[in-house]
């Protein structure tokens, strides 16, 4: 009996620990003072100033859009670049699968500084184009990472045997290949999506006028003190992500109990 | 299933691709300013847009380090950034900022004497003051009794654990340096190897070296004293009337953010309609209104609420101003100045 309530006490203090912060965040959002160490009555003027301040919003774009684009992009580099892998043979797999792990590895500076140096030296200025392309750079190793065991899961003789019944090879890729290893492709997707979203080194090393993310924005306003828009900003996206999770998991059961409870 | 997955997928590519759209087909003059973050009323760049019929792009940055990379890296262009004094030296020195025509800024004839023409950059050939301030000590009347009107305060005993100092080198060190009487710009091995002693012997005495978070601290009287900055201290005496500022007697540290056209800006003349824009009075004291530093521009400081116009924390009379030094830039010494700071950091 105190067993169980010890457990059940356990979980729940874990989930305090994971949660408190983003409580306060949210608790302060309401707070109608810039202060953060001092409670001055209930507001919903930093809501208000959100979508005013065209600052904020334009760096929300900016994330956004980067992180949609650089996870279509990478997903569809990163899985080809997976299928050629998986056909590869000895040494050569060997040395190619090191060396994609070899980004995965390094520090983010390196990756940063490497990048920037490189776009200088061919010239390109910087701004949307060199961030979306550092953030495709980085998000390509995940990507074949995800997916390779996927393709190791799968049966190889599936698309040989597609390819004998008439099949052209690229019609065994889309038909055979492709939706097996499906899964893998989403989660290296969402992979990317989330590094795109979280990355602040690379985009700060690799921005250019006119064109920053949410990390950096909020690193910014260090001197003054962070805006409690932010505040505002974060427990938007918060409630979005539950509603979201939550939307999903209600129709994952329901096609569960559609197929008759078998998964 | 699948074609659920499919619509979203052609929903996705759509919006990225219409998102890509979006960015780039705005044929408008655009302006490219780079300012701290939160450093300007927002409404005061929609009123420009909308005056001259441009598109301002506002990016923003967090230390004068991290500015100065973004410039000097090349590959990008800013129109208008707003470094500190020391930096503005810096640039000037290696060439990064372009010559200001001050031919298209009549309004700088609003600002005040005694804001032009400064050791950083004499005649004022490449900026233009758009903020001010002063480092000073911020105390809780309930919690200390004794007169505070010098740095000696932070060294004594009896406040053992209810000192914020600055987490920043050049700030702290130089509090250590002013307090001996020294200047705060000194290349004095002897002077600064003492400033450094003081500020080990101190470290038991302080509670934590802080950075933006010091206004909570004081504000929730977690601490009865604290190095800030004026313009913050107004901020903080707003929140808590316990609170008071002075500046010591022994002088302290005046910064100075002014407004600078780098060497690559693309478009200079634009910059500097803004640049004459932000010296209108109206516009210069909604920015002090929103960020509550103190303004060179006389003219705005007129327009202020009439608390603010004669407050002595954010405009000091000129005699209190007396002892203050602008900070140098360091060259060379910069890095001794890493190793005093990591000496002092690193002991126990």
């Amino acid at each position: 009996m105190v067993s169980r309530i010890i457990k059940k006490m356990y979980l729940w203090l874990m989930l305090l620990f994971l949660y408190a912060p983003i409580i306060v965040l949210i608790v302060f959002s309401f707070n109608d003072s810039r202060s953060r160490g001092k409670w001055n009555g209930f507001t919903l003027r930093w809501y208000a100033e959100l979508f005013k301040d065209s600052n904020v919003l334009k760096a929300l774009y900016y994330t956004i859009g980067i992180a949609l684009l650089s996870a279509i992009i990478s997903t569809i580099i990163g899985t080809f670049a997976a299928i050629g892998i998986h056909g590869l043979n000895g040494i050569g797999k060997k040395v190619i699968l090191n060396l994609n792990y070899l980004p995965v590895l390094n520090p983010d500076i390196v990756t940063a500084v490497s990048l920037m140096t490189l776009y200088k030296f061919v010239g390109i200025e910087f701004g949307f184009i060199t961030m979306l392309l550092s953030h495709v750079t980085f998000c390509v190793p995940y990507v074949i990472l995800s997916i390779l065991p996927k393709l190791k899961q799968m049966n190889n003789h599936l698309a040989e045997a597609a390819m004998d019944l008439g099949a052209t090879p690229m019609y065994a890729l889309r038909k055979v290949v492709i939706p097996e290893i499906m899964p893998g492709i989403f989660t290296g997707a969402l992979i990317a999506f989330t590094l795109s979203i979280d990355d602040f080194v690379i985009s700060f090393f690799n921005k250019g006028a006119g064109v920053t993310n949410l990390s950096i924005e909020i690193y910014s306003m260090a001197r003054r003190g962070i805006n409690p828009v932010i505040n505002a900003l974060t427990t938007l996206m918060f409630v979005v992500l539950i509603v979201m999770l939550i939307y999903i998991n209600r129709k994952q059961e329901k096609s569960i109990k559609k197929k008759g409870g078998v998964i | 299933m699948r074609r659920g997955l499919k619509i979203t997928l052609l929903i996705l590519l759509i919006s990225a691709i219409s998102f890509t759209a979006i960015g780039c087909n705005d044929d408008k003059p655009t302006l490219n300013v780079y300012n701290w973050g939160d450093y300007i009323d927002p409404d005061v760049i929609k009123d420009f847009e909308e005056e001259f019929n441009v598109k301002v792009n506002y990016n923003t940055f967090a230390t004068n380090e991290d500015m100065y990379v973004s410039i000097a890296k090349g590959g990008t262009s800013y129109d208008v950034a707003f470094p500190s004094d020391y930096m503005i030296e810096r640039m000037i020195n290696e060439g990064l900022l372009a010559e200001i025509n001050k031919d298209n800024i009549p309004n700088m004839k609003n600002i005040g004497e005694e804001y032009l023409d400064l050791d950083f950059d004499p005649g004022n050939k490449y900026s233009v003051p758009y903020m001010w301030g002063t480092l000073g000590i911020i105390y809780n009347k309930t919690m200390v009794d004794d007169v505070v009107d010098s740095w000696d305060i932070l060294w004594n005993e009896k406040y053992k654990g209810q000192i914020l100092m600055l987490d920043s080198q050049r700030d702290s060190i130089g509090v250590s340096l002013k307090r001996l009487g020294y200047s705060m710009n000194t290349r004095d091995m002897n002077e600064l190897e003492e400033a450094k002693n003081e500020l080990i012997k101190q470290k038991p005495l302080v509670y934590a070296y802080v950075g933006d978070d010091v206004k909570q601290l004081m504000v929730a009287e977690e601490a009865a004293l604290a190095v800030v900055w004026a313009g913050d201290a107004v901020a903080m005496i707003r929140e808590n009337e316990n609170l008071e500022y002075v500046y010591p007697k022994e002088g302290t540290n005046i910064w100075f953010d002014n407004m600078v056209i780098p060497k690559n800006a693309k478009n200079k003349e634009l910059a500097e309609e803004f640049i004459n824009f932000l010296n209108r009075p109206d516009i210069a004291a909604r920015n002090v209104e929103y960020i509550g530093y103190s303004t060179p521009n006389v003219e705005a400081q007129k327009l202020l609420p009439e608390e603010i116009r004669n407050s002595q924390v954010a405009y000091p009379s000129k005699e209190k101003l007396e002892d203050t030094e602008i900070f140098v830039d360091m060259k060379d010494m910069l890095s001794i100045y890493d190793e005093l700071w990591m000496e002092i950091k690193a002991e126990r």
